[in-house]
C-alpha cells in the first residue's frame, strides 16, 4: 500500500529521476547544490598548498626565482592556451546539451577530451624535461649553488600543485568518456542534462586553478630579482 | 498535529526498513539512509572498543609511578593510536554519521538523503581509511602523537606514520561527502510548511557541523598528503633541516583539527537540545539564538586555531589576536548553556536516561568549556601548555560533552532506530555510573596538570601517584558504565518490549513515522503546519512508555 502512494506517478517519471525527489527540477536544484560545495572544498584543498607556496616564496623568493627560470613558460603558456580552448569547447557542450543536440553534444565533449589530452601530454614532456636535468626532488635532486635546499622546496611545491591538478584532470577525462557514450545512446535531453552541466562546472574550475598556477609558478623570473 | 499523541495510534506497519529484505548484500548494497547509520554504527562502535582498550592500557601503565608495564616507545604509540582512531575514527563520525544520517531526513520530512550513492560511498571511505589505520596498528602502531607534528614525523619516527596518515586522509572524504550530502538535503528536501526557522535544532547543529567538514577538511586532507609525501621521498617541505617550516605545519594541521573539535562538539549539542525540549515539555528558550549560535560557533571556530601554538615560536601579536579570538567563542557557546537551563527552569522535567546524559552534558561541558577559557589566556597557557589539564580539558569536552551527547541521543531515538525500548532502569544506573566514572578519570588530571605533570609519559614522580590511582580508578568505572548501555541495548534489540511511534510523546517529524521507520520513511509526505517544539498545547505528561 505504502509503495503504491510514495510512488503514485510512477508511470510518468523520468527514467534519470531518483525515488527520493518530486522532479527533475527539484533533482537538478540538488545536484547542482552539491557541486559548489564539491567545488568549496576543492577551494580548501588546493587552498592548503597556495598558503604554503605564499610562505615559502615570501620566505625565499631568490630560490622561487631561480627555480622557476628553470620552467619553460612558452609550454606553460601553450597550455594554457590549450586549457581554455577546452573550457570553451565543454561550455558548447554543455550549451548542446541544453538544446538537445546529442551528435554535438558527443563532438564537443570529445574535443574536450582531446584538448586535455594535449595539456597532460605537454605536461609529460615537461616533468620529463625535469627528471632528466635533476630537477625532481629527492634524493637525486641537483641544483647548483647555495639556493639548493630552497629550490627543492620550490620544485617539491610545483609538483604537488601541478601533479595535483593533473590528477584531476586525469579524473576528469574518463567522465567526459561516459558522458560522451551515454550522450551518443540519447541518454541526455533538453529536460535532463545535469551531469553534463555539472562536469562542466568541474572541468571549468580545474581550468581554473591552472589560470593561477601558470603566473605562480612559471613567471616568477619576469618580475622577481634574479 | 498536536492530537496526534493522545489517539490511539493505529497497529504498526508489518515491513519496515529492517525486514523489507534480508541478507550480507542487503546491507551492503543499501543507499537508505537508516541502514547506512546502522553501519556507521557498528563501525564506530568497534573503533570505540579498540580506542577504549588503548586508554585503558595508557591508565593502567600510569597507576605506579615508574614506567613497568610499557616501554617509553610502546606508551607513545599506546596515545597515538588512542588519539588517532578515537579522534578520527569515532568523534567526527559518530553523531552526525549514525544519528544524524538516520535523523536529519526524518526530522525535515525527507524520503532519503539527496545523495543515497554518495552517503554509501562515505562508509565505504571511511571503512578503507579505517583499514589504512588497522594496517598500521598490526604492523607495530605509531608513535607520533595523533598531531603528526613534522619534521618528527616526516624525518625521525620509525613507525609506520604513512599508512596511519593515509587512514586519517581517506576517512576525510567521508567526513567531507557527508557534511555535503546533510547541506543539500536541509537546503533542497524539507518538507512543506518546514522554513528554516521551524528546523529542529538538531538539524541547524548538523548544518553548522556540515560547513566545518566541507570547509575545514580538505585542508588537513592536504596537509596529511604533504607530510606522507615529505616522508616516503624524503623532502623538507616541513623539515627544518631542509630549509622548511614546521610551524607552518602546525598552522594548517590546527586550520582543521581546532573546528574539528566543533565536529565533535555542535552535533552533540543538537542532541541535547531535543532531548531537554522534549523531557522539559517546553520550546526552547531563544530558539533562534541557539540556532545561530550554532553557526557562529562554526564560524568563530574557524578563527581560533592559533592558541595550539602560544608556545609554538608563534608571533606574540599573533598570539593576542588568537587568545581574544578564543575567548569570543565561549560567548555563543554560553549562550546555548544558559538557554538549556531556562528551558529546564520551571518545565515539567522527566529523568529519564536521556535527561540524565543531558544534564551531565550541560554541566560537564560548562567545566570543559570554562577550562579552555584558562587556556586561551596567554600567560596561563604557558604555564599548563601539554600538561594533564590540557587532557583534562579536551576530555572534558569530547567524553563528557561529546560522547554523553552520543549516548544520550542514542538512548533517546532508540525506540526509533529499533523499534524497541532498552530497560529504562538500567540506563539510568548507566548513566549514573558514566558520569560518576567520567569525573573520577578526569578531575584528578586537571589537579596533576596544574601541579606540572607533562602529557604523554609514561612516568611520573612519585608525589603525583594518589591522582593518578584516583583516575585509573575512575576509568575502571568509566569503561564499566559504556560496557552496560553495550549490553543492554544488545538485549533489547531481541528482547525490549515493542515500542510505538512516540514513546515519549515528544515533537517533530521524526516522531510521526512509525517505530522502525519504513524505507521511505513516511507513508504520505508530511506537511509542517506549526512552530519546532509546540510543547505549549501539547499534552504535559507522557502518553506511553
Amino acid at each position: 500500500m505504502s509503495e503504491a502512494m510514495a510512488h503514485h506517478a510512477e508511470a510518468d517519471r523520468h527514467p534519470a529521476l531518483a525515488h527520493h525527489f518530486e522532479g527533475l527540477p527539484e533533482q537538478k536544484e540538488a545536484a547542482g547544490l552539491g557541486m559548489w560545495l564539491f567545488l568549496a572544498q576543492e577551494v580548501m584543498f588546493f587552498g592548503g598548498l597556495f598558503t604554503c607556496y605564499t610562505i615559502y616564496r615570501n620566505l625565499y623568493p631568490a630560490a622561487f626565482a631561480a627555480g622557476s627560470a628553470h620552467l619553460n613558460w612558452k609550454l606553460g603558456a601553450f597550455n594554457t592556451a590549450v586549457l581554455i580552448g577546452s573550457s570553451l569547447t565543454m561550455a558548447m557542450a554543455v550549451h548542446a546539451a541544453a538544446v538537445g543536440k546529442r551528435r554535438q553534444i558527443v563532438a564537443y565533449l570529445l574535443l574536450t577530451v582531446a584538448l586535455g589530452s594535449v595539456f597532460l601530454g605537454v605536461k609529460v614532456v615537461e616533468y620529463a624535461d625535469k627528471f632528466h636535468h635533476h630537477l625532481v626532488p629527492g634524493e637525486h635532486f641537483r641544483f647548483e649553488g647555495p639556493l639548493a635546499r630552497p629550490a627543492q622546496i620550490y620544485f617539491s611545491l610545483y609538483f604537488a600543485m601541478t601533479g595535483l591538478h593533473a590528477l584531476h584532470m586525469i579524473i576528469g577525462i574518463p567522465i567526459l568518456l561516459t558522458l560522451a557514450v551515454l550522450a551518443h545512446r540519447g541518454r541526455y535531453s533538453a529536460d535532463y542534462h545535469a551531469p553534463v552541466e555539472l562536469t562542466g562546472l568541474y572541468w571549468h574550475f580545474v581550468d581554473i586553478v591552472w589560470i593561477f598556477l601558470f603566473p605562480l609558478l612559471y613567471l616568477i623570473p619576469t618580475h622577481a630579482p634574479h | 498535529m498536536s492530537a496526534a499523541a493522545v489517539l490511539p495510534e493505529p497497529p504498526p506497519p508489518k515491513t519496515n526498513y529492517l525486514n523489507v529484505s534480508y541478507g550480507v548484500k542487503s546491507w551492503l548494497l543499501t543507499t537508505d539512509h537508516k541502514r547506512i547509520a546502522l553501519l556507521y554504527m557498528a563501525s564506530i562502535t568497534v573503533m570505540f572498543a579498540l580506542g577504549g582498550t588503548f586508554a585503558a592500557l595508557i591508565r593502567l601503565e600510569l597507576v605506579t609511578p615508574p614506567g613497568d608495564l610499557f616501554q617509553a616507545e610502546t606508551y607513545n604509540k599506546l596515545f597515538t593510536l588512542h588519539g588517532v582512531i578515537m579522534v578520527f575514527f569515532f568523534l567526527i563520525p559518530s553523531i552526525p554519521a549514525t544519528l544524524g544520517n538516520f535523523l536529519i531526513p526524518l526530522m525535515i520530512g525527507a524520503r532519503d538523503l539527496a545523495f543515497p550513492k554518495i552517503n554509501l560511498l562515505s562508509w565505504y571511505l571511511f571503512m578503507a581509511g579505517a583499514g589504512f589505520a588497522a594496517w598500521s596498528l598490526i604492523n607495530g602502531g605509531v608513535d607520533t602523537g595523533w598531531t603528526f607534528y613534522t619534521p618528527y614525523s616526516t624525518a625521525f619516527s620509525n613507525t609506520h606514520v604513512i599508512s596511519a596518515a593515509m587512514g586519517a586522509f581517506i576517512a576525510g572524504f567521508s567526513s567531507i561527502l557527508t557534511g555535503l550530502n546533510f547541506i543539500v538535503t536541509i537546503h533542497k528536501m524539507r518538507a512543506p510548511g518546514l522554513t528554516w526557522f521551524r528546523l529542529p535544532l538538531f538539524v541547524w547543529a548538523h548544518y553548522a557541523t556540515s560547513i566545518i567538514m566541507i570547509l575545514g577538511t580538505p585542508v588537513i586532507a592536504v596537509t596529511l598528503m604533504l607530510v606522507m609525501v615529505e616522508r616516503g621521498l624524503h623532502l623538507g617541505i616541513f623539515n627544518p633541516a631542509l630549509g622548511g617550516d614546521p610551524v607552518l605545519f602546525q598552522h594548517l594541521f590546527w586550520f582543521y583539527s581546532h573546528p574539528a573539535v566543533y565536529i565533535m562538539i555542535l552535533p552533540s549539542m543538537g542532541v541535547i537540545s531535543e532531548v531537554v525540549a522534549a523531557m522539559a515539555r517546553k520550546r526552547i528558550f531563544g530558539y533562534g539564538i541557539v540556532a545561530m549560535s550554532s553557526l557562529a560557533i562554526a564560524i568563530i571556530g574557524f578563527l581560533v586555531w592559533g592558541h595550539h601554538m602560544f608556545v609554538s615560536g608563534q608571533s606574540v601579536y599573533a598570539g593576542m589576536v588568537f587568545s581574544a579570538l578564543s575567548f569570543l567563542v565561549a560567548i555563543p557557546s554560553a549562550i546555548k548553556v544558559f538557554n538549556w537551563t531556562a528551558t529546564l527552569y520551571k518545565g515539567s522535567v522527566s529523568y529519564d536516561t536521556p535527561t540524565l546524559y543531558a544534564i551531565g552534558f550541560i554541566g560537564l561541558f560548562t567545566i570543559g568549556g570554562l577550562t579552555g577559557i584558562f587556556l586561551a589566556a596567554l600567560g596561563l597557557d604557558v604555564h599548563v601548555h601539554d600538561t594533564y589539564f590540557v587532557v583534562a580539558h579536551f576530555h572534558y569536552i569530547m567524553v563528557g560533552g561529546a560522547i554523553m551527547g552520543y549516548l544520550g541521543g542514542l538512548h533517546f531515538w532508540w525506540p526509533k532506530i529499533t523499534g524497541r525500548l532498552y530497560p529504562e532502569a538500567w540506563g539510568r544506573v548507566a548513566a549514573l555510573i558514566v558520569f560518576a566514572g567520567f569525573n573520577l578519570t578526569f578531575f584528578p588530571q586537571f589537579i596533576l596538570g596544574y601541579m606540572g605533570m607533562p602529557r604523554r609519559y609514561h612516568a611520573y614522580p612519585e608525589e603525583f601517584q594518589v591522582l593518578n590511582v584516583m583516575s585509573s580508578a575512575g576509568a575502571s568505572i568509566l569503561g564499566l558504565g559504556y560496557l552496560l548501555p553495550f549490553a543492554y541495548l544488545g538485549w533489547s534489540m531481541r528482547y525490549g518490549r515493542a515500542a510505538s511511534a512516540n514513546p515519549w510523546g515528544a515533537k517533530g517529524l521524526e516522531w510521526q513515522a512509525a517505530s522502525p521507520p519504513l524505507t521511505e520513511n513516511f507513508e504520505v509526505q508530511p506537511v509542517v503546519r506549526e512552530e519546532a517544539y509546540e510543547y505549549a498545547h501539547a499534552p504535559q505528561e507522557r502518553a506511553v512508555v
